[in-house]
């Protein structure tokens, strides 16, 4: 099947986050999980990136930084980072920060945690390279309850002033925050029309579908001169049932009989 | 001549703008006000006003750092350090980016503004930041050079300017070094250690306690982080005396930095001189520094103050 490689890496990534949390006995599984289709999409087929290295690369800003789980697993499976760290996140002495620390892991592209920043840093990096007219290309994965913060409409107004076409934000659109829902915490819609308004290009997809995110990523590349956002519909816990659309899992670590659960919902069994 | 920090600051860019390509700047609305707009006018592509929005400036600088660039973003001390602190904190000085923030208007000589730009707590909120310099000239030639140093340095530096024109304290010779503080004057009764524009004020309250008899030696202490500790140390050695003198609250600026110093190694008596934990207010600047205590005069009667609990 088309997508078999990437599911399958997909598969990994959510047994990784999972034992990464289970272990720590702490971290954020629901929006790690939720955003696994779209870092796998991205590391494994839409950036130019083989080595963490290279000046040329693409760049990925986690601004959704309580999402590092995901990332680091998209680290482990691209072989940037070693999989033994696996049991040391949030641990003293770790390289597996609470939230991406790039001054420890290779591959980490910009600190991130305090949310509300990561779009002002990819568009620092966006304009630079414009600046420079490299070919390099910035992607920024923002949560939807993060939008909340000002800051990140600074940012959208900034990416829009500057035409910068070389930099795509994808919308981890769970519909959930640690207070519950988005819109009954603070209402964040619509989001699409929002940020329209602000002169970005909206692409809408479903953020567990290969397919879906494929033609929104071929989309993106067919406009030039501005900014675009991918509002990519996901569930937050996708994967582990019990997990899945519910804010209790936004910041709790499974216990040894969920993540039994969780990791055979998932597939291949505790060893798979 | 007498002239402000920040037309300094402006002439530096202009400098850099000539020899290091790297060098970007960024401004939110303020580029007329900052002197920004020196380096505009010669590297229109390379210069990106953010609009009025302090938060973005230092995330967009953060950002254009992480792709090989040195920004210097640039608004007034109240918003660059104030406004947009915790971004500076995790998006700048955590992971140790080479960004340079120059903040200008800081202090209560902004003036006729009035106390919501008065930055007064600017040189205590970045020096607590891990990573983090903090540079505040004393006059135009050293922050040129302070300005040119910072862009040479690799890490976060804090650049603290002002609105209001200085005297020279250095003539061309001068050579500016971060970290080092500068012994301008030795004495040998009581020391008087100042930042920023305290410091010709320090220089002038030191003549006229040199005609009543007393020997004041005057240290500039430019970078307040990292803190010159040798020669703070070796003055409460040798003059058993300290006055501090900043344009600041007394509360986390120099004096507290000082007295952190001190109390380490060699308690001896202090007394600083600073805004007294209040806010500012319009009014001409000096006649602001007159009334909240920061003149030569009150410079001159602290050292004699000090001097009798020795």
């Amino acid at each position: 099947m088309k997508y078999d490689d990437l599911k399958l890496t997909a598969q990994n990534l959510r047994k990784n986050i999972l034992t990464m949390i289970h272990e720590a006995k702490s971290g954020h599984p629901g929006g790690s999980l939720s955003a696994v289709e779209i870092v796998t999409y991205l590391y494994f087929k839409e950036m130019n990136i083989k080595d963490p290295h290279d000046e040329g690369r693409d760049r990925f800003v986690l601004s959704k930084g309580h999402g590092a789980p995901v990332l680091y697993s998209a680290l482990m499976e691209k072989g940037f980072i070693n999989k033994e760290l696996m049991g040391t996140l949030r641990q003293v002495n770790s390289k597996l920060q609470g939230h991406p620390d790039m001054k420890k892991l290779p591959g980490v592209e910009a600190s991130t945690g305090s949310l509300g920043q990561g779009l002002s840093i990819a568009n620092g990096m966006a304009l630079a390279f414009k600046l420079d007219k490299k070919e390099n290309r910035v992607f920024a994965l923002l949560g939807d309850g993060e939008i909340q913060e000002g800051m990140i409409w600074e940012a959208a107004m900034l990416a829009n002033h500057y035409h910068l076409d070389n930099l795509t934000a994808i919308l981890d659109h769970n519909g959930l925050q640690i207070d519950g829902k988005n819109n009954d915490v603070m209402t964040v819609e619509p989001i699409d029309e929002k940020f329209e308004a602000f002169g970005w290009h909206v692409i809408k997809a479903d953020g567990h579908d290969f397919e879906s995110l494929e033609k929104a990523f071929e989309e993106r590349k067919k406009v030039t001169g501005k900014p675009a956002l991918i509002i990519a519909e996901t569930i937050k816990g996708k994967g582990c049932s019990f997990m899945e659309d519910k804010a209790s899992w936004h910041g709790k670590a499974p216990n040894y009989e969920e993540f039994c659960m969780a990791m055979e919902e998932i597939g291949g069994g505790l060893n798979g | 001549m007498a002239k402000a920090t920040r037309e300094a600051y402006g002439e530096a860019l202009k400098k850099l703008a000539a020899n290091n390509p790297d060098v970007v700047v960024l401004d939110a609305d303020l580029s007329g006000s900052t002197k920004t707009s020196e380096f505009k006018k010669v590297s229109p592509e390379r210069f990106f006003n953010v609009g009025i929005a302090e938060q973005n400036l230092i995330g967009t600088a953060a950002g254009m750092s992480l792709a090989g660039k040195i920004p210097f973003a640039s608004s007034f001390a109240m918003f660059a350090a104030g406004r947009a602190f915790e971004i500076i904190r995790n998006t700048v000085a955590y992971p140790f980016l080479n960004v340079k923030i120059a903040a200008t208007h800081a202090g209560l000589t902004v003036g006729e503004d009035g106390a919501s730009h008065q930055a007064i707590e600017d040189i205590s909120l970045m020096r607590s930041i891990p990573n983090m310099t903090v540079i505040n000239p004393a006059d135009c030639i050293e922050a040129e050079q302070a300005v040119l140093k910072a862009a040479e340095y690799v890490g976060p530096v804090y650049i603290r300017l002002g609105r209001m024109a200085v005297e020279d304290v250095y003539d061309s010779s001068y050579q500016f070094e971060i970290g080092k503080g500068v012994e301008l004057k030795n004495g040998s009764d009581v020391t008087i250690i100042a930042t920023g524009i305290m410091v010709q004020k320090a220089l002038k309250a030191s003549e006229s306690l040199k005609a009543q008899g007393i020997d004041a030696r005057v240290i500039n202490i430019h970078t307040i982080k990292p803190i010159d500790k040798e020669i703070i140390i070796k003055a409460a050695k040798e003059t058993r005396a300290v006055v501090t003198a900043e344009e600041h609250s007394i509360i986390g600026g120099l004096g507290s930095a000082v007295l952190e110093v001190l109390s380490d190694t060699c308690p001896v008596p202090v007394r600083r001189i600073g805004v007294m934990d209040t806010f500012g207010e319009s009014g001409k600047p000096e006649d602001l520094m007159e009334k909240y205590m920061l003149t030569e005069k009150n410079i001159e009667e602290s050292c004699k103050e000090i001097i009798k609990m020795k």
